[in-house]
């Protein structure tokens, strides 16, 4: 039953990029160029998405726990740290030079620049594997360090 | 603008809402797409991970689903050269990875719920984002 919930969420959450126009690089790159052809509609988006889950996670979270799981697993670092500003700052240069993320990538695969999707998401994961043995190295750096 | 881009943006947000709340009601997570598929890029999977394996097929199969109910495959214009494409898509697997989140972890579930952390990350994002799409004009 998780992996049905998670499949029927995963496509949603899909359907609800590719109606909003959030799956068109276009649309992305008009929200973030001010100063030229403004396109609001990632505003709208964000806002009725926030909006709805705002309301639906405090109607949730009276619940003691989730229907398939023991617990909820939500963040509670609340810590403002280097890691999460120049980890974002770097996701919005990614993110304002191609006008994809994540979401919107993966729901674009199907579709007549597929191919072009694709070498995105070869590239994300390579950065997201790059990350990982970066911060392992410094980890490993801070250890020795320590030792010594 | 017009009123039916208005209209399918207020829907589509909405649908985007009612999954993350949808995910939160039955398996208790946040609907962060990088932080949900980077959790498959792992030598060591097991049995706990599947549910991330059937959210990435729900999000892959969107556009099919799309046009089996009548809509057409999303329109995607995309006319940046692979150096682009290639340079933008490690900058945002680095990113995310690093600032535990992206556009739907930080900027819709972690503003949902408030969270300082997801608030700072989104303006910061939403910055470097419009300076680079200025600078690249």
């Amino acid at each position: 039953m998780k992996e049905i919930a998670a499949l029927i969420a995963g496509l949603l959450f899909s359907l609800g990029l590719i109606l909003s126009g959030m799956t068109n690089p276009e649309n992305i790159i008009n929200f973030l160029d001010i100063t030229g052809n403004w396109n609001p509609a990632l505003a709208f988006v964000l806002m009725s998405a926030v909006v709805v889950t705002g309301v639906g996670y405090r109607l949730v979270w009276k619940r003691s726990t989730p229907i398939y799981e023991v617990s909820f697993s939500v963040p509670t670092n609340r810590i403002l740290d280097k890691r999460l500003i120049i980890g974002s700052a770097i996701f919005g240069i990614g993110w304002g030079l191609v006008g994809l993320c994540p979401g919107p990538a993966l729901a674009s695969v199907f579709s007549e620049n597929g191919v072009k999707v694709l070498v995105f998401i070869a590239a994300m994961v390579g950065g997201t594997l790059l990350q990982r043995a970066v911060s392992s190295m410094i980890e490993r750096k801070a250890a020795v360090s320590v030792d010594g | 603008m017009n009123i039916d881009a208005i209209t399918n943006a207020l829907l589509g947000g909405s649908l985007i809402g009612l999954s993350a709340v949808f995910l939160m009601l039955t398996l208790g997570r946040i609907s962060g797409i990088s932080g949900i598929t980077s959790g498959l890029l792992s030598l060591n999977l097991n049995k706990s991970d599947l549910w991330r394996g059937a959210f990435l097929v729900g999000l892959l199969s969107g556009p099919l689903a799309y046009l089996a109910v009548g809509g057409a495959l999303p329109e995607v214009v995309l006319d940046k050269g692979y150096g682009y494409l290639i340079a933008g898509g490690v900058l945002v697997g680095f990113g995310s990875a690093l600032g535990s989140g992206c556009t739907s972890g930080h900027g819709v579930c972690g503003i949902a719920r408030v969270s300082p952390r997801s608030l700072v990350a989104t303006v910061v994002f939403l910055a470097t984002a419009i300076v680079t799409v200025y600078l690249s004009r």
